[in-house]
Order: C-alpha cells, then structure tokens, then sequence
C-alpha cells in the first residue's frame, strides 16, 4: 500500500496528488510517468510525473478528474492508501543542450512540464514556458516554472491573463517575445498537443510531445497504447512516451483514445441516490 | 475427468474441467503400470517421480503423493491443468501405446486439489541457511520455479514483479476458466511461505536496474516473460475493436473486466468477435469472448485443424463451446467506420503447398477468393516478442535478433556475470512447464555458482 501525503484540488478540476513511494522516487525522471490504481477494484491508470522529492521519498503528479477512476482518485485524502504506484515508466525526456528550447503545455501538462523545463535549465538551455489554459482562473505553478525558465507567457482563450486567443497565435506570440526556439516541447491534453504539432510544422521547429493513451500495465506487454508515428506503430510506454509530434498520426490517436468513453463516464451515473440509473 | 456442460459453461468463468473424486482418482491410478524403467519422468521438463506419486494414489495415501510431486514441481495444481502432457509425460507412457495413456496431469492435479482441500500446506525440508542473496525478476512460471528451488536449497529468495498481482502469465493470460487464480494465489502464497519476499508493483529495468540489483544480491534471474505482442502488419489493426490478446486477456483476467461495472476497468460486449491464430492463446481468447457474450465468434486460422498448435483438449472444448472454425483462411484487411470502429474482415481462402522449414504443409493463397465477414471485434493471437525493459536498460547483456535474452539451454547462464534467464524472455512465447523447466536448470546452476562464490 502506498501512502497518500497530499491530494488538493488546485484550480477547479485539476488536483495536485503527492504519494509516499520512495523506490519511484529514487529513480524518476522529466518525461516519467506512473501507473496506480485508487483501490482494489480500480483500473490502472498513467499518471505524467510532475514533481518529486528523492529524500523524502514522495512523487507529485497533476491529475484532471474526468471518468470514475480519476473520481475515485479525487475523494481521497492525506493519510489514505491506494493499492498500486509503479514506476517511473516510459523514457525520460530527452534532455541536452540545445540552445532555445520553448516549453508548452496546458491542462495537467502544467504540471509534467515543470521538471522537464527545470532540467532543460540545469543543462544549459534557455527555457521559456508557454501556459494555455481556458481562462486565468485554470493556470497555476506559475511561480516554480519563473524559477525553472526566462519567462513564462500566458495564453487564454477568454483572454483573462496574457495573450487571447488559441495556440494557432504560436508564431505570432513568438514574433512579439522575441523568441526563436531550436526545439519545443508540448505536454498537456492531445488537442493542444496536436494544434501545437500542426502550427509547429509550418514553422519548421521540432516538436517532442508527451503521448497520452490508454495504458493497462505500462510495461510493454498489452500494447494497448500503439500510436502511428512516421508510418512505422510504436507502443508509447516502452518506445516512448515522447514522439516528434511532426510524426504522429493524430486522427487516428484521438479516435483510439475514445475507445471507453462511455464506460469511463458510467460509474459517475451510479450514486445509489434512487433518481440515477 | 468430468466437466462442466458446454451451455451451462458458457455463461460463466468457472472452471469447465471438474477434477477427480477420490475414486475416479485410485481407479486411474490402478492402470499405471509401475514401469522399471518409467518414460515418463523423462518426458517431464522437471522430471516428477511420476510413477511415485500415482503409487501413493493407488494406496490411498494421497499426502506422501503430493510430497513426492512437491519435491521437483511448485506449482503442481498449475501444471496439472495447463501443462501439454500429450506432448510429454503422457505421449511416452507404455499404457498408452494401446489406448488411452494413464492421465497423469488429472492425477497431478488430484493431488494439489487434495491438499488444498485438506487445509495443510506441509513445508518440505529446507537445507540450512547459505547466506547468500538472489534477486529473481518476474513472479510467473520460471521465476517461481527458481525461488522455490533456491529457497529450499537455503538462499535468500526476493522476487520482483511489475504488476500489482503476482503469477505472471498464470493470472493475466490463463483465463479463470482454465485455471482459477485463486489456485494461482494458493501456489503463489505456498512459495511465500518458504520464505521468499514478494515485492509487486516493481519493474527491474525502471524502478531499480539489473546493475544496481547486483550490488544487493550474489544473482540476479530474469524471467520477466513476454513483450510487445505482434500484430498481423494488415491495414486496419489500430482501429478501435481491435486488441492483442495480451489486452484482451489481461483486461479479462487480471483487471476483471468481465466482471465491469463492479471492477473498474471495462470490456466492450462484442457480437461478433473474430479471434486469428491458433495456439492456446486464440482458444483462451475465443472462448473469454463468448462468455463475455459475444454471438457468434470465430478463429481464423491460415493453416488446418491438423497444424493447429493449441492443445488437442482446448481444441475441443472449443468446439464443443460453438467456436466456429475458419480453416485456411487468412485475415488481409480489417475495415472500420468513420468512427474508426472495426466493422468488418476481410480475408482470404489458402490451400495447403508444399512444406516448410517447419515440417508443416505452406498454406497459399487461392487467387480471387476473398470475402468479408461482418465483426466488431479482433483478437490478434499470434504471438509476442520477449520483454524490452531488461535488454534495454541492462548493458553488455547479449540480446538475439527478436530482443530475447541470449542465454545456454542447459544452464540458463547469460553473457553477464552473475545473471540467468529463462521462459519467455528467452525463448519468445512458449509453454508454462517449458519456463518451468529452464527455471529449474538454472537454479541448479546458479546453486552451484553461489556455494563458489566468495562472499
């Protein structure tokens, strides 16, 4: 069993979810991600890694509550255990010095991107950070991602803080800051994902996404989570999670990550309240 | 050996074979002839005194016939339902060469049923504590084998295991019809108590590598099974709909997902579920489907009846079940909706050629023969590469031309220092009792080795 020490919704629907498991701790890296189970009955689930503490033996993910298990996941409180926390799984992203490196990321992505914009720092890079998110209200971290890059631009849709508008704007927020990144990396949601891939290809920069399938056990055995990348199928817990986003067939991507849709939703339906179905 | 009626069975996950009473037991004991030179314990990858133990059946004194199994075979509820006996032990007994062989499986697994039953588990003797320490990777057929052979030979057993429940294929690819998994936890827990630490969630290669395991522990066993599953390299295999067996498999089992929404993880009610290959793995895949409900469900099988590798008795309870058999046919396209939800195969008819490599007849394709059949769901059983994480995360470690672990037949010793392999790690997908077998010959070696090793 694995101790939970910290589970708090940050901004509405995204929690910041910390467990006691020092053996992940001790090897995890940016790019990671864990799978865990909330109880017995529980599916496992990949969670991406956005922090960690190796002395005190704690790993610290972001988490949208969306189907039943992340539900699950969101009623649990400090001092609760959770049956499975395995990990770190996937290769860590590929960190170097490569000059100017552009961090995107929205939704938990926020989150997973924090530790790979502070070790693009460490080596040398000169990391900025672009947040996206629905309105101001829904970005958060801001200020550990100050610490980890040159500056941190905002983009909302409402345009309640930073630039208004979608990541479609990318080449002329880059113009207006002044940026001319050699690589970017995106991590968040497929759509941002993917809008970001296609505005990336026109403007000729590499672009590494951190791939989000559905996973079963992560270790490459069910290949449940094969993509499409550059013509060639790749299993993301083993091959990657990290792809050129130039590469990826994202049509098919999206379609394979509704497959359970329906079911995720059906356990929010049963409350035992005589009015649910 | 009684069985569960095929329409009774087909609506549940029960186990279809029943076992032996106590009498139907002694009566097929009695036909053993008690060979001076028996076959059969050569015919056995872990050579049981099998003539030993069915005379202990004969005398009714079933306790001293499990101690005889338990002395060179963990997990003998296990192997006595799943193992190929017509292959090994049953094919060269003398009885059989008019009529039916002795069933010594059914016998074996009379045994284990027995003791469970009889509620004590007896602890064969332990030889005195060695001191020293192994690191075994992967809780399945092999690796269980080692830490029981080791531990009672005095070692200091940890076993590592990536999933959250120990017995690798036995509890994510063995569907609970075939063998229950509280059998599997029964023999999983029977090793434990023979002092084996048991850590799950734990996956050698990422968590922990193999190098920073050798600074703990005198060897390391990697039995950490299979990979990546192979898909047939047709269009339409990432349509939704379409599974490998390991996801369709380990959904079912491990996960419960035929028990959704009660468990969480969910399995989609196919109608109309086509299942290709014909190995154990299709059957099992196959027949989960129609008990999950499916309508109508066929295995697509290039070759014949004849050549199917499944064994002969799954076969049957197959049929028995309604599977519809498509011989000589091979899948070529799979075709989906705008959705990208798999709506119907397309294949094409064979005849069978000349032979192969492998002894058995080509099947080629009959030109202009191809027909569509409508299904919502694909099982792909064709087979699987060996597990990636070790070869990747350990240097120096030699690794063949399909990602398996290089490692010697007989000693399971691999090109590193200090590090044995077996099972499907090495050899791609086999059988349980083969894994068990290499699990055997390596712990004799690695035995060897750590009574040299200087401390």
């Amino acid at each position: 069993m694995y101790e939970v020490v910290e589970r708090r919704m940050i901004v509405p629907n995204l929690h910041e979810f910390t467990v006691m498991a020092p053996q992940v701790a001790q090897s995890v890296e940016a790019g990671n991600f864990v799978i865990l189970r909330p109880d017995e009955y529980g599916e496992r689930i990949p969670l991406s890694v956005a922090d960690w503490d190796r002395a005190a033996g704690t790993v610290t993910s972001i988490f949208m509550q969306v189907g039943g298990s992340t539900a699950k996941l969101a009623r649990l409180k400090p001092g609760d255990t959770i049956p499975t926390y395995a990990g770190p799984l996937g290769k860590e992203t590929e960190i170097d010095n490569f000059g100017t490196v552009l961090c995107i990321a929205g939704c938990y992505g926020i989150g997973s991107i924090y530790p790979v914009a502070r070790a693009l720092k460490q080596a040398g890079n000169k990391v900025y950070a672009l947040l996206e998110a629905r309105s101001s209200f829904l970005l958060y971290w801001q200020d550990k991602l100050m610490q980890a890059s040159e500056d941190v631009i905002q983009l909302t849709r409402d345009g309640t803080a930073g630039y208004k508008g979608h990541i479609t704007r990318l080449g002329e927020i880059l113009t207006q800051q002044q940026i001319k990144p050699d690589l970017i990396i995106v991590n968040g949601c497929t759509f941002l994902m993917m809008k970001t891939s296609k505005v990336t290809e026109r403007l000729a920069i590499k672009t590494i996404v951190n791939m989000n399938p559905i996973m079963i056990d992560g270790t490459g055995m069910c290949g449940v989570c094969r993509l499409t990348v550059g013509g060639k199928v790749k299993f993301a817990c083993v091959d990657g999670p990290d792809f050129d986003g130039h590469e990826i067939d994202w049509e098919e991507f999206l379609k394979r990550r509704q497959t359970y849709n329906p079911e995720e939703v059906q356990p929010l339906r049963r409350s035992g309240c005589a009015s649910h179905f | 050996m009684p069985k569960q009626e095929p329409f009774e069975r087909i609506k549940n996950f029960d186990e279809v074979a029943l076992g032996y009473t106590e009498q139907l037991a002694i009566e097929e004991a009695s036909r053993c002839l008690g060979c001076k030179k028996p076959f059969c314990i050569a015919g056995c990858p872990v050579a049981i005194d099998i003539p030993g133990f069915i005379e202990c059946i004969v005398a009714g004194d079933f306790g001293a016939g499990v101690k005889k199994i338990k002395a060179t075979n963990a997990l003998p509820a296990v192997c006595g339902r799943v193992c190929p006996q017509e292959d090994q032990c049953e094919k060269v007994c003398v009885v059989g060469k008019k009529g039916d062989p002795v069933a010594i499986g059914r016998l074996e697994r009379f045994l284990a049923d027995w003791e469970a039953a009889s509620g004590e588990l007896e602890t064969p003797e332990m030889a005195p504590r060695t001191g020293k320490k192994i690191a075994i990777v992967g809780s399945g057929p092999a690796g269980i084998t080692v830490a029981n052979d080791l531990a009672l030979l005095g070692h200091e057993v940890t076993i590592f295991e990536a999933l959250h429940d120990a017995g690798g294929v036995l509890t994510y690819g063995i569907p609970e019809f075939r063998l229950p998994k509280a059998i599997v936890r029964r023999e999983v827990d029977y090793v434990r108590s023979l002092g084996v630490t048991l850590h799950t969630d734990y996956i050698v290669g990422k968590t922990k590598k193999i190098d920073t395991l050798l600074k703990e522990f005198d060897a390391v066993f990697v039995g950490a099974g299979a990979g990546l599953p192979w898909f047939m390299d047709i269009p339409g295999e990432n349509l939704n709909g379409v599974y490998s067996a390991n996801e369709y498999l380990t959904r079912c089992n491990l996960m419960k997902g035929f028990r959704f929404p009660e468990y969480d993880t969910p399995m989609k009610r196919s109608s109309n579920v086509a299942v290709f290959g014909g190995g154990n793995v299709a059957m099992d895949s196959a027949r989960t489907a129609l008990r999950l409900g499916a309508d109508e469900v066929h295995i697509v099988y290039r070759r014949s009846r004849k050549e199917l590798p499944a064994r002969l008795e799954e076969v049957e309870n197959a049929e028995e079940e309604g599977i519809v058999f498509d011989f000589l046919t091979l899948p070529v396209r799979l075709i989906g909706n705008e959705h990208g939800w798999l709506t119907e195969l397309e294949c094409l008819r064979m005849e069978l050629g000349e032979p192969d490599d492998s002894g058995r007849r080509r099947p080629v394709p009959i030109n202009g023969s191809e027909f569509r059949m409508k299904v919502d769901a694909a099982v792909c059983s064709i087979g699987n590469s060996p597990n990636p994480l070790i070869p990747m995360t350990t240097p120096g470690l030699e690794v063949g031309r399909r990602g398996n672990i290089v490692a010697d037949e007989e000693t399971g010793r691999t090109s590193r220092e200090g590090i044995w392999a077996g099972g499907d790690v090495v050899t791609g997908a086999a059988t349980v009792i083969s894994a068990m077998g290499a699990g055997r010959k390596a712990a004799q070696d690695t035995h060897e080795y750590l009574l040299k090793k200087k401390p």
